[in-house]
């Protein structure tokens, strides 16, 4: 079923065998939420001197593995043996006082604050029962000077980048005698430069024996800095291996839960009766939004395009950048109709009527407090307000017609959407965008924590639009949903769109090799990965 | 009983927003508050106390609905006294000219705080909070220098103190007509118009309102500008009632007027609220001093003016809690 898995138990062993005690175990760790469960029988063996990977998709559980080592949240069962001891840590306070020190994709320092009270805050050095500065700007000089870093000191931290605070923040827990430092994704927010730096501190901790846990999704990355790999899905450590006896193929395989073996070759049956031709969307050079550099492809009228690629390689952003979200940091060229267009807000692609669904429901899509009906018609006013004054018979009946049509489960249009499940909330989500009848319909992960006969409906909705002639971009990150949905798909690598897949080649295999292939490059090469 | 029940029954009259409030904590307290009153004090229901009571009390209703506007979008608006004051005293100035003059521009002088408040917040991004709260003192001191200080006494040979004293028809005193056209034009614009769904819908989740393709500045602004035009309109009934512009009238009925939503049942992180709620917050509110008054007049017990304030918090806090229990019990029942 999976890639070979070691246990815990066996990593143990092999440790004991060198002699070499690890300095951090969990064990059939356990923890859910409301009932739900986040993670289950989760193991992590952690050497001194170590950089451990932790790598999985999202809602794997990485964050709630790290919460549940650092204290900030209680486990339901399972031992965390820290230094040979049970450990039970009831905040990330104390867990950091014992030598564990988590450091936050956003950092979590006081920016208005110095330097030196940042890395000394707690435990200052004092004379006469007051802070002796000159001692305290000594110390966090000399901590950093351990990185190869000289800064002003006395400046208020937000006067550097977010990579001098990392650094900062690294500086505090080695200050703070931490024996394991956990990151996440201590890379996200650095240029290559940065990156360099930051690597360069984590082999100098590692030379001193501090065990590191690496949280990242850049898959890349992890040969150049981590020794050992963790991989997570849906709670479970499924496997961990040395780096070394890796590849990335087959991290990316288990991390999608697959044997290489097991992708199937078998092309995809959506094969075009006829060739699509009629180019609708157009992108160009897409870049910025963060992550962007480089993106091109070509949406053609009646067919649905797949964007594949692994979390944070720029799929989302690529459709908030068409639908003018983002306006202000996006560079490059759209074109609808071979028109050239610059939304500046979404009322405006709205207007020449292409749809986004986005991607996390309860953040940018439901209106929790609102009932069914008023969620459904929301973007829908100007067509049934006459002067503002809603023309209450129609949306009756509209909502009606989307209800019967999508096979929305409510007890009323009235009922609150918070109170529908995933599945339905989507199909209103959807509705709300098919009423307004776009001619491209962007769906970002549409069947994302949705159950399996909602899904199949979704998907077959989906299809169903298609073939009646809209135009769809599908953003997934399950392609197998891509390979039985799309016509076509357009793999995006490290913000650039590195390869398209067309229809004839379209293969999980195909994809999988895509989006693990080694070396992003530059340009669009057509079918490249087949 | 419901009186949201009883108009649902009327075709074309059922709420047209789930994100209403739950109204019976107040309907219960209103209730059992006349009751007690009515058989405690022998005029308490006379007309000349509910006509008294009701004139009076429209202000607080006016700057109330506007206040509910604004908390459904999840702001605040901390300025509305001041503008009362200001209005006020401005359209005593003008009082000569008569009502036909005076009430629009009080309204403007409403609108023109309303619209600086919404510029400092939608554009400048400053948090409502802070914006109003200059507003707040801002148009203060500008009631006090245009009136140096002094109540501005309004002309008693042109109309305009038919607006505060006058009645319609011989019988319903003007400010209750005003506040109850007011009441039901906020009402359908609230439960009939795209407007009010599209305030309710920023202030329940403005990311996903804004990939709608709402307008969010242009809902935000239009609500800052309702609640200073109503503050307007209350400035000018406080004039016309009596018979000069305040400057120092109006502290503290911010307060008041986000008391009366919050009895009402409306959440402050907005996205759900209710006209009716807010009007019969509003109105409890007042009842709690007018029974303080009819006790006082009884003699047995003297509330000084301090404790009826101490009473008064303490209620607010009862009915609030009260409200906030049956809403709890509601949730738990649904789920």
């Amino acid at each position: 079923m999976t890639i070979t898995t070691k246990t815990a138990a066996s990593e143990a062993d092999t440790a004991a065998n060198n002699s070499v005690q690890p300095i951090l175990q969990m064990r059939n760790i356990n923890k859910a939420f409301s009932g739900v469960s986040a993670l289950t029988d989760a193991s992590l063996t952690l050497m001194p001197g170590e950089v451990h990977a932790i790598i999985g998709q999202n809602g794997a559980g990485k964050s709630t593995l790290i919460k549940v080592l650092n204290g900030a949240h209680k486990l339901d069962s399972g031992d965390i043996l820290y230094q040979g001891n049970p450990a039970d840590f009831n905040s990330p306070h104390e867990a950091q006082v014992a030598g564990i020190s988590t450091i936050f994709q956003e950092v979590n320092l006081i920016g208005y604050r110095s330097i030196t009270e940042n890395i000394c805050l707690g435990y200052e050095p004092t004379r006469f029962g007051m802070v002796n500065w000159k001692k305290a700007h000594a110390h966090a000089r000399s901590m950093l000077a351990r990185f190869g870093l000289d800064l002003a000191v006395e400046k208020p931290l937000q006067d550097y980048n977010i990579a001098i605070q990392q650094l900062v923040a690294i500086a505090r827990a080695v200050a703070l005698n931490a024996k394991v430092v956990i990151m996440d994704e201590p890379t996200s927010s650095l240029d290559d430069k940065e990156k360099e730096v930051l690597f360069k501190v984590i082999r100098e901790l590692q030379a001193s024996g501090v065990a590191i846990v690496y949280v990242s999704h850049h898959l890349d990355e992890l040969f150049q800095i981590c020794d050992q790999v963790t991989i997570m899905r849906d709670g479970h450590t499924v496997a961990q291996h040395a780096i070394k006896d890796i590849s990335k193929l087959q991290m990316v395989a288990a991390m999608l839960g697959r044997d290489i073996a097991d992708f199937s070759d078998q092309t995809s049956q959506n094969a075009a009766q006829q060739p699509f031709s009629e180019v609708l969307l157009e992108v160009e050079n897409l870049a910025g939004a963060g992550v962007l550099c480089d993106v091109s492809f070509k949406l053609h009228r009646g067919e649905i395009l797949g964007l594949a690629g692994l979390l944070g390689a720029g799929r989302s952003e690529v459709a908030r950048a068409i639908f003018g979200l983002d306006k202000e940091r996006v560079k490059g060229k759209i074109c609808v109709d071979n028109q050239q267009v610059s939304y500046d807000q979404p009322i405006d692609a709205i207007n020449s009527k292409i749809g986004f669904c986005s991607e996390d429901r309860k953040e940018d899509g439901i209106i929790p407090q609102l009932s069914v009906r008023e969620n459904l018609t929301l973007a829908l006013m100007p067509k049934i307000a006459k002067n503002g004054l809603i023309n209450e018979t129609k949306e009756r009946e509209i909502v009606t017609s989307f209800m019967r049509s999508l096979g929305i489960k409510a007890s009323s249009m009235e009922q609150p959407i918070s109170q529908l499940s995933g599945g339905n909330q989507q199909k209103v989500l959807l509705a709300r965008w098919l009423a307004t009848e776009p001619r491209i319909l962007m769906l970002d992960e549409p069947t994302r924590g949705i159950d399996v006969g909602a899904k199949a409906e979704i998907q077959n909705l989906i299809k169903s639009l298609a073939k009646k002639g809209m135009t769809v971009l599908m953003i997934s990150s399950e392609f197998e949903e891509l390979v039985d949905g799309a016509d076509r798909v357009i793999v995006i690598q490290a913000g650039k769109s590195v390869s398209e897949i067309t229809s004839e080649n379209l293969s999980e295999n195909a994809i999988v090799q895509a989006v693990a292939h080694e070396a992003p490059r530059s340009s669009l090469t057509k079918g490249s990965a087949a | 009983m419901n009186l949201s029940n009883m108009l649902a029954a009327i075709p074309g009259m059922s709420r047209h927003n789930s994100a209403s409030v739950r109204t019976e904590g107040v309907w219960i307290a209103l209730i059992l508050m006349l009751i007690f009153a009515g058989l405690r004090y022998d005029a308490f229901l006379s007309e000349y106390n509910i006509m008294t009571f009701l004139s009076y009390n429209s202000m607080f209703v006016l700057i109330g609905l506007g206040m509910c506007f604004v908390i459904m979008t999840g702001g605040i608006d901390l300025s509305v006294g001041s503008v009362v004051a200001l209005s006020s005293v401005v359209v005593a100035s003008v009082s000569h000219l008569g009502i036909e003059v005076a009430l629009p521009v009080g309204i403007l002088v409403g609108v023109g705080a309303g619209a600086i408040n919404a510029f400092v917040i939608t554009k400048l991004k400053i948090v409502p909070f802070i914006a109003t709260l200059a507003m707040m003192l801002g148009a203060r001191g500008l009631a006090l220098v245009i009136s140096d200080n002094q109540s501005v006494p309004v002309s008693w040979e042109s109309n305009f103190t038919q607006f505060g004293l006058g009645k319609a028809f011989d019988f319903l005193p003007w400010p209750i007509v005003t506040m109850l056209v007011i009441f039901a034009i906020c009402w359908v614009l609230l439960e009939k118009f795209s407007f009010g769904r599209h305030l309710l819908s920023v202030g329940g989740n403005e990311d996903a309102s804004k990939l709608m393709g709402l307008q969010v500045d242009r809902t935000l602004f239009s609500v800052y500008i309702i609640s200073g035009a109503l503050a307007g309109v209350a400035g000018v009934m406080l004039a016309s009632g009596y018979g000069a512009g305040q400057p120092l009238e109006g502290m503290g009925w911010e307060l008041s007027a986000i008391a009366a939503v919050v009895v009402g049942g409306t959440l402050l992180t907005g996205g759900v609220g209710s006209m009716t709620a807010t009007l019969l917050g509003a109105i409890l509110l007042g009842l709690i001093f007018n029974i303080l008054n009819f006790e006082n007049g009884l003699g047995s017990i003297s509330f000084s003016a301090y404790w009826q304030s101490v009473i008064r918090g303490g209620f607010l806090l009862v009915v609030v809690v009260i409200q906030a229990k049956i809403i709890n019990r509601q949730t738990m029942l649904k789920s």
